[in-house]
């Protein structure tokens, strides 16, 4: 039995269009030898868990950076719980102010990371927090 | 343009000798802080620049004088010894009430124009009662969805002298028949009218990226709005080609200048294309860009894309008119540039890069507040900004003499080097479109090339802050030990949360109180010109006028064109 690699899946939700960080950690991870699904921007919280099922990823990446996290993660965090796929580990990058990271956190949001974040350091996060899968 | 080599006159003698016996043995013993010098952008830096073997016909050829072409020192004969800049430092948030109080704010503080951020569904064509809304109502800008918000942002604003710029794209074609509604409204006349809407289509699908329709509609509308303001606002600068949000999503400089100058010649293609005389079609064009932290090569950036555009515009179409040659653009200095750990050292950053954007040249200018890694500019940041800009503008002198770094041989290199690398890009996009521009730039955008550029850059530039090659103070060195950044001691922005239920019941309010049929016969009427080609902004301003929406114009033109689908490529 062998490691497979970690598949990611990357989108923005809502309307913003920052895109810039999302698709640089998409490249980063890549090099960091995990699977990246790059799914774009401007997706629904369906549409994120329902690839999510799709793809049978590990993590699930958003990146937010337009103030809207308090109002779409918890969308999001309830579609993943209807389609049972809670065991996803579930990442937040972005705009987020320090004081709303205790109810993400709350709602199960992993890991939150902000502007200045370094690549190397989501991408251990990530290799240490994400639940084994074997394939 | 042949830079003084080792041989030939006098100083290029010296030079030569300097570097063997002086400089070389110097080094060698006094290790430089790095084996290659190069500027944010990549581009690499020599030790110094000398004068060029043609000195004096350079000066004549690329230099000239301040407001004459090629325009490389400035487009006005006396610059800032006139009038300075413009200070233009942008507002919006919540809802018009709100952002109408910051202008009345900004304007006590001496602001000189005015600038209006939208919120993201306004943005990209949605009213806030959309649920694709949910959560970003007045989040990052303004909401405006009806002609009541547009009178109520405007509030006690005399528009007959205040320049009014608005950052809106795709929706441009509605929101500026709005503003004209409302100062029509006020028996002001539209031949006073001074502003700005950036209106430019193509760069939102890989700089800003608030698209709402695909390319080739969202031109065509965009260039609708010029031949309409050409012929009724005569003073409004109905496009603003864009360079700010692409190098925002990781362009370098060259990058940015090329897209920017690909964008704007796109554009006069299709002006030229309506039968519009470019003579005084490109008249009512303005540029807009970013600066960034690389003093010497923003400085040249600004002076290499004045000195091209105006050589490309006389080149390719015969430009004669000087209003026509003149690239006149805003400054921003650049968010992204900004550190989310000790943000006063912003302020700092901001001076400078402010700095260089007066040394290029700019016609107005907006520093991105100190909090800019936090959220939108709080009162205090903005006024600070502004303080900035006067005491750059009233204090330092910088502004008494014209160009003063025009001369200067390494920034004379620097521009020089720009303006050869974008002509590069350039025939690079002339030829994805057999030797149009505007196909070019649309055949650049359906197959992703420039956002792959784009993303490329950006990743360089990641790797280069990541692994500390290009230093950032208190994020990647001399990194605070606690990272809290509650500890600045400083009050960001607040949202208020109330904000989306506010603007949702002044939109209920409002649609319940106009006449809804006679805004359906009208939005019939947008749907014929939209269908059969003619300019359909007469048509949306009678719509607008009598209450139809933002988002159900925007909704009828996404039904007849189409939307648009991110090719989701990094």
């Amino acid at each position: 039995m062998s490691e497979r690699p970690i598949r990611v899946l990357l989108g923005k939700l809502g309307l913003d269009g920052h895109d810039r960080g999302v698709k640089v950690l998409a490249k980063g991870l890549r090099d960091h030898g995990m699977e990246v699904i790059y799914l774009g921007m401007r997706l629904t919280p369906e549409q994120i868990a329902t690839v999510a099922v799709q793809e049978d990823v590990d993590v699930i990446g958003i990146s937010l950076l337009s103030g809207a996290h308090m109002r779409l993660m918890p969308a999001l965090m309830e579609e993943i719980r209807r389609r049972e796929i809670s065991d996803v580990l579930v990442v937040l990058g972005g705009t987020i102010p320090e004081s709303d990271e205790p109810a993400l956190h709350q709602m199960g949001v992993h890991g939150v990371f902000r502007l200045g974040a370094e690549i190397d350091d989501i991408a251990a996060f990530i290799r240490e927090n994400v639940p084994r899968k074997v394939g | 343009m042949t830079q003084c080599g080792e041989s030939g006159n006098n100083w290029a003698m010296l030079a030569g000798k300097w570097r063997t016996h002086t400089y070389q043995p110097f080094i060698s013993g006094h290790k430089e802080r790095c084996d290659e010098f190069r500027t944010v952008s990549g581009e690499p830096v020599g030790p110094i620049y000398g004068p060029y073997e043609d000195w004096e016909d350079k000066a004549v050829r690329d230099l000239g004088f301040p407001g004459e072409f090629p325009y490389t020192r400035g487009v006005y004969p006396s610059m800032y010894r006139g009038r300075l800049w413009t200070f233009r430092q942008i507002a919006g948030f919540s809802t018009a009430e709100e952002t109408n109080q910051r202008y009345h704010y900004l304007l006590r503080q001496g602001q000189t124009g005015l600038s209006t951020d939208f919120d993201h569904p306004t943005l990209t064509g949605y009213d806030s009662t959309d649920p694709l809304a949910l959560g970003e109502v007045g989040r990052l800008g303004v909401a405006i969805d009806t002609v009541r918000d547009m009178d109520d942002l405007m509030r006690g604003i005399d528009l007959s002298t205040i320049s009014c710029s608005f950052t809106i794209n795709h929706p441009a074609c509605v929101l500026f028949p709005m503003f004209l509604a409302v100062a029509e409204s006020r028996d002001v006349s539209w031949k006073s009218l001074r502003g700005t809407t950036q209106n430019d289509a193509i760069k939102e699908f890989y700089g800003q990226k608030t698209f709402a329709l695909p390319p080739r509609a969202s031109v065509r509308l965009a260039l609708d709005l010029v031949e309409y303001a050409a012929k009724y606002v005569p003073k409004w600068n109905a496009i603003n080609v864009s360079g700010y949000h692409t190098r925002e999503a990781g362009a370098t400089a060259v990058q940015e200048v090329a897209f920017t100058i690909g964008q704007g010649l796109a554009y006069a293609e299709g002006l030229q294309q309506r039968g519009i005389d470019l003579n005084i079609g490109l008249q009512n064009m303005s540029f807009f860009f970013g600066c960034h932290l690389d003093f010497f090569e923003e400085v040249a950036k600004f002076r290499a894309a004045r000195r091209l555009w105006a050589r490309l515009v006389k080149e390719r179409f015969g430009i004669t008119s000087p209003k026509a040659l003149q690239m006149r653009f805003h400054t921003q200095t650049l968010g992204s540039t900004l550190a989310r750990r000790e943000p006063k050292n912003n302020i700092i950053r901001g001076t400078f890069q402010a700095l260089a954007a007066i040394l290029g040249g700019t016609q107005s200018l907006h520093i991105s507040g100190y909090d800019e890694a936090y959220d939108i500019p709080s009162e205090d940041a903005m006024k600070m900004s502004i303080r900035t800009q006067q005491v750059l503008g009233m204090e330092s002198g910088v502004a008494n003499i014209v160009d003063p770094l025009g001369g200067a041989f390494a920034v004379e290199y620097l521009t020089d080097r720009i303006e050869s690398e974008v002509r590069d890009y350039l025939r690079i996009l002339e030829q994805m479109g057999d030797g149009s521009f505007l196909e070019g730039m649309f055949n650049a955008v359906e197959s992703g090339f420039i956002e792959r550029e784009i993303s490329e850059s950006a990743m360089a530039y990641q790797r280069k802050i990541d692994s500390g090659e290009l230093p950032w103070v208190a994020e990647n060195i001399f990194k605070p030990e606690e990272d809290e950044s509650s500890d600045s001691g400083l009050e960001f922005f607040t949202f208020d949360e109330s904000t989306e239920e506010k603007q949702k019941a002044r939109l209920t309010e409002f649609l319940r109180n106009r006449d809804s049929s006679l805004v359906a016969q009208r939005l019939q009427l947008v749907r014929e010109v939209a269908e059969n080609g003619m300019n359909a902004i007469p048509a949306i301003f009678e719509a607008v006028k009598v209450g139809a929406t933002e988002g159900e114009v925007m909704g009828l033109f996404r039904n007849i064109f189409g939307e648009y689908q991110d090719p989701a490529v990094y």
